[in-house]
């Protein structure tokens, strides 16, 4: 079984996404079942850089994206550290 | 000693300049800058006083770390009574001009009075002197500084200025230094206005002398400067991004007010952030983006300069605004953006353009446009009142709105006097969505409910820079807590208003505080100043400064009843997002927060705490 979700990268991490890609978005099928720190490790984002990590703009702490999974139509979206103001 | 121990006092009504030593005693109680500034216009000045009078006072001042070698040692204050809101307005600004204060051998100068015609002030070093203005009056913020670089024959001369916006006191005008820095909230451009002071100018050749223990200086700014870089924020995010790249964020997070905060997300978030700053144009194959600048000293370089797209409508036919400029900063973009709904890039950027070019907040500005624009939808106002169509999402009546109310012409006289006064002549004050009557910056407290109270208890009005409570609740800096709940926020909140105060009145940015505590801060002002500068001195001036500035603003008429939000966002639950369904909780954090402050349930400190402060 598959799932469709949007997997966004912001900031330095859109050096991330495949090259050529526009914009931040990516829409996905995924397996079901795949967790935030999966997707994390498959798009070789370095984990201390995923500083900001948001599904459906709920953050997520470092120690529950291994348990963290993924549902149909999720937004997982991801920063390095970055501040503003 | 960080120091000049010298202030010069304008009489702007007699037109003399005078010199006159630091008050020391308050320099040890007050550090500088905010603290400093404050306590000598609390102590000069009626609070009662009306703002554009000319008995309320003007102070421009600088801290201990002004002009020194510490990273963002650049900063100066305006502190005056605000004519937006009738508190205390005290705004803050980076670039050079405060250095330059410094380096001329002055900590602060003091306005009192009003000129009989326009004049511009000029300080080399020890001689200062009013210089008539009658040649200046009418000119931009930028042509101001070009005539009097031409006048001086000094290109290094540094010049803080009023625009058309400030000579005509729109309540919201800013005074700008440096071309596109600003002393941008509450009005102080209008106090300078009512005053007739056109500019400032100075040259300083002076350095800054009397730094304690040099040594000792000299370890503790680079250790700091080592922590500014190492850390991923202020030594990669902000110098690459700037503020800007909160845009998705916020938006993300679902606390982006949109179209006057009835929503709280933007769906054309992405194509006014920082992400799209770095796009190519399709019209010309460039970057918005031209580079990053930094303010004197400053080793983080947040600054954006960028370029308009020529080919827009807003500036085909004006060849003026194609060159390289400053911004757009995260509150600019949203203000000029998704408080109206607009999503044009080249847009905001040419109405940011022009609140550089004639001294106007464009955050004020901006909210003000959007609750404009509510009113429109509602059928208040008409296009023959505003002399166009102005819907949410129109980049045209935004372009053509910043014209005409940085020039006072037409519907711009109204907009000029910000949302509270323009919803109150239309019957709807509930639709200002401000607080102390200053517009609010670029967070829904919905969605971020700490801030819902850093904005209540601000003391100049609605404002993000006084408890940047999200650096937390968002950002997880220094650590991350729930920005949907209540709890603990209003300890939170606290914390941040008196570190704040610190970091402001030491001369420096608060930006460093991404990276900093005030444990970096204070082996630099221990090692600047005499005196003893402990961690638990700081603090205690931080919470005396925002204590002051409360009293002040109890004596002006404010009470509890003004620590308030509108009642959209105590009452209509955000539609979408994380905060989908929520209100922000004001109600259950403010009496905490005035038991944490040591308050009375009326919001006045009690006698203890005011003799426990010295107050």
């Amino acid at each position: 079984m598959t799932i469709r979700i949007a997997f966004k990268l912001f900031a330095s991490l859109s050096d991330y996404l495949p090259s050529g890609h526009r914009g931040n978005r990516l829409e996905l099928e995924v397996d079901e079942g795949i967790t935030v720190a999966e997707m994390i490790r498959r798009y070789n984002v370095p984990e201390r850089s995923a500083h900001l990590v948001l599904v459906n703009g709920h953050f997520v702490p470092p120690s529950e994206r291994s348990r963290k999974r993924l549902a149909e139509g999720d937004e997982l979206a991801i920063w390095p550290p970055i501040a503003g103001g | 000693m960080g120091w000049n121990r010298k202030v010069l006092r304008v009489d702007l009504t007699a037109g003399t300049c005078t010199e006159e030593p630091l008050n020391m005693q308050w320099a040890d109680e007050y550090l500088g800058s905010r603290g400093l500034a404050t306590k000598y216009l609390v102590a000069e000045t009626d609070p009662k006083v009306d703002p554009l009078s000319p008995d309320n006072k003007m102070i421009m001042a600088t801290g201990p770390l002004t002009g020194t070698m510490a990273s963002t040692g650049g900063r100066y204050t305006v502190v005056t009574k605000g004519p937006l809101t009738g508190a205390i307005a005290c705004s803050n600004s980076g670039g050079f001009f405060g250095a330059e204060m410094k380096f001329a051998g002055w900590d602060m100068v003091i306005f009192e009075g009003k000129s009989d015609k326009p004049v511009w002030l000029y300080i080399e070093n020890d001689k200062a002197e009013l210089r008539d203005a009658a040649g200046l009056w009418g000119k931009s913020c930028w042509e101001t500084e070009e005539k009097i670089k031409e006048e001086l024959q000094d290109p290094l001369v540094r010049i803080s200025s009023i625009g058309v916006s400030g000579e005509n006191e729109v309540l919201y005008a800013c005074i700008v230094n440096d071309l596109h820095r600003a002393a941008g909230r509450s009005g102080v451009g209008a106090v300078m206005g009512s005053k007739n002071l056109k500019a400032v100018a100075i040259r300083g050749t002076k350095g800054v002398s009397g730094i304690k223990d040099f040594g000792a200086f000299l370890k503790a700014t680079s250790d700091a400067k080592k922590v500014l870089a190492d850390n991923a924020v202020t030594g990669q995010g902000l110098p690459k991004y700037g503020t800007q790249v909160l845009m998705n964020v916020i938006n993300e997070i679902g606390a982006l007010p949109t179209r006057n905060h009835r929503d709280v997300q933007f769906e054309d978030a992405s194509k006014i952030s920082a992400e799209a700053m770095h796009e190519k144009r399709e019209s010309d194959g460039k970057t918005h983006l031209v580079t990053n600048a930094a303010c004197f000293g400053c080793t983080i370089a947040c600054g954006r300069i960028s370029e308009i797209d020529k080919t827009h409508f807003t500036v085909k036919n004006s060849p003026q605004y194609w060159g390289a400029s400053g911004g757009l900063e995260y509150e600019a973009a949203w203000a000029l953006g998704a408080a109206n709904g607009v999503g044009d890039l080249e847009a905001l950027q040419y109405a940011n353009l022009i609140c550089n070019e004639q001294g106007m907040d464009p955050i004020s500005f901006g909210a003000t446009v959007g609750a404009a624009m509510e009113l429109y939808e509602l059928g208040i106002l008409t296009d023959d009142i505003i002399g166009m169509p102005a819907p949410f999402g129109s980049a045209e009546a935004l372009a053509k709105m910043v014209e005409m109310t940085a020039l006072g012409e037409g519907f711009g006289k109204e907009l000029a006097l910000g949302s509270k006064r323009l919803c109150e002549k239309y019957g709807r004050p509930e639709l200002s969505m401000s607080v102390k009557g200053q517009e609010f910056p670029a967070y829904d407290s919905r969605g971020i409910q700490g801030m819902g109270l850093a904005y209540a208890t601000s003391n100049r009005g609605a404002c993000h820079l006084r408890g940047y409570t999200v650096a937390s609740e968002v950002l997880g800096i220094p650590v991350k807590t729930d920005p949907l709940t209540t709890d603990g926020k209003p300890e939170l909140v606290k914390a941040f208003q008196d570190a704040t105060a610190v970091f402001d009145s030491a001369g420096i940015c608060v930006f460093t505080s991404f990276a900093w505590t005030l444990a970096d801060v204070q082996p630099q002002v221990a090692a600047a100043c005499e005196g003893d500068w402990s961690m638990e001195k700081l603090n205690e001036v931080g919470e005396r400064i925002w204590n002051m500035e409360r009293m002040f603003n109890n004596a002006a008429g404010f009470t509890a009843k003004d620590d308030n939000l509108p009642p959209r966002l105590t009452e209509e639950p955000a539609k979408t997002g994380p905060a989908k369904g929520l209100v922000n909780g004001l109600a259950k954090m403010l009496p905490e927060y005035y038991q944490v402050r040591g308050w009375t349930p009326g919001g006045e400190p009690t006698a203890e705490t005011r003799a426990r402060l010295g107050l």
